[in-house]
């Protein structure tokens, strides 16, 4: 199975910071350096010759292993070109698990990279609304994907169920979320000073 | 209220299971029988579909088995209107203070139906997200044990509903009694909701650090 060309591309241009690369089942995986990991993500989408422009998935993997590291899964397609590749971030787990955030290149990172912080404590530096999507924002048991997150939770079950009747209803939905903020640009002229003249105030 | 003991002075009360009840007299059994027909008989639900019960629940709705047979002939979408909640699905705990908002702004009286395996014990979900029970949330009368349950599970649930009520009475204080949660924000005792939750059958093979 030939690999992805965009591999020795990347050797060539990145050097070391391409860490190692393998064939999985006709799929390229590339695991790169953490701390140029924006910089080579930002290449392959804007290169005339990489284009991938189309940010599948961002997920995270924890082997069982301990010895394994903690891996940040980005799946990339290229749809003008038809072709796909995995970029991998190896992160240790007893360090800081901190990645760039990639939601200035691609949007729609925006929620997959929350999803990842939430279950993973993955912390995405530059991200402009790290909050948890999954689980409720006053969760305070930890990350639940986390190898060493027990699977019935880390409280009894009272406690539990005393948390999560008491949780605010209205709080899991944000101020951000309800924002209009990104539309301001395409508002009325009035309305947008109507706005500015008195910004909508946080339900919470 | 005072409750003379049929037969009158002299005769002993006859034993009742609840405690300090006494049978009522003639006129209020007969108005017992009465009130109780006419809501074991105009039973309008309220679901709560979060999952593959809902869909059950739809057919059972749906003109094949047709809930509106036993009067539940609206259902009322909105807890205001409605007297027997029925929790079709898993209930995660990011729902639970929706449910128990819903069980709260039904008038009494008021039942509940745990419809499914999920809903009445966490089914196979017996991990961090899951509420094991909501029996833990809310009173329940009925379990409709199923995965999901079909249909006439569900119209068998409602029936034993209907017989519950018919064998209520009006002068029954219990019956009536809102769950209001206590300082610590809940309604049952934490050791009943530990006990509750207790994982069985095969979930008791998981260990807690697993």
């Amino acid at each position: 199975m030939t690999p992805n060309p965009s591999v020795a591309t990347l050797r060539a241009r990145f050097g070391a910071s391409v860490v190692r690369s393998a064939v999985v089942l006709g799929d390229t995986i590339v695991v790169v350096a953490a701390d140029r990991s924006h910089e080579i993500l930002a290449w392959l989408r804007d290169d005339p010759d990489e284009r991938y422009d189309y940010l599948v998935d961002v997920t995270a993997v924890e082997y069982r292993d301990r010895e394994l590291p903690l891996e940040v899964v980005y799946q990339l397609r290229s749809l003008p070109r038809n072709a796909c590749l995995r970029v991998k971030i190896a992160l240790a787990k007893d360090a800081d698990l901190v990645v760039d955030s990639v939601v200035d290149l691609w949007p729609g990172a925006n929620w997959l990279e929350r999803e990842v912080w939430d279950m993973f404590g993955v912390r995405f530096r530059g991200h402009p609304d790290l909050r948890r999507l999954l689980m409720w924002e006053t969760y305070d048991e930890g990350h639940p994907l986390r190898k060493d997150f027990p699977l019935r939770g880390r409280f009894s079950r009272s406690e539990q169920v005393r948390r999560a009747l008491g949780a605010d209803l209205r709080a899991h939905y944000s101020l951000e979320e309800l924002s209009i903020a990104e539309a301001a640009a395409a508002l009325p002229a009035d309305l947008r000073a109507r706005l500015a003249a008195a910004p909508p105030t946080d339900p919470r | 209220m005072e409750l003379t003991p049929p037969g009158g002075r002299g005769m002993p009360a006859p034993p009742d299971a609840r405690s300090g009840f006494v049978s009522p007299n003639w006129l209020t059994t007969r108005l017992d029988d009465l009130v109780n027909w006419s809501r074991a008989n105009s039973l309008w639900p309220m679901a709560f579909g979060t999952a593959c019960c809902a869909i059950e629940f739809m057919a059972t709705a749906a003109s094949r088995f047709d809930l509106a047979r036993f009067g539940m002939e609206r259902v009322a979408y909105s807890p205001r209107q409605a007297d027997v909640l029925i929790c079709a699905g898993r209930l995660p705990f990011k729902l639970a203070p929706v449910i128990r908002r819903v069980w709260d702004q039904m008038p009494q009286p008021k039942w509940c139906i745990s419809m499914g395996a999920c809903a009445s014990t966490g089914g196979i979900f017996d991990n961090y997200a899951m509420v094991q029970g909501i029996d833990t949330i809310v009173p329940v009368d009925v379990y409709v044990p199923g995965c999901p349950p079909r249909p006439e599970g569900l119209l068998y649930g409602i029936l034993m509903l209907q017989k519950k009520i018919k064998g209520e009475t009006l002068f029954d204080p219990e019956l009536r009694v809102e769950q209001l949660a206590d300082e610590r924000g809940l309604f049952l005792e934490p050791t009943t909701v530990d006990e509750l939750s207790e994982p069985f059958g095969n979930s008791v093979h998981q260990t807690r650090s697993a």
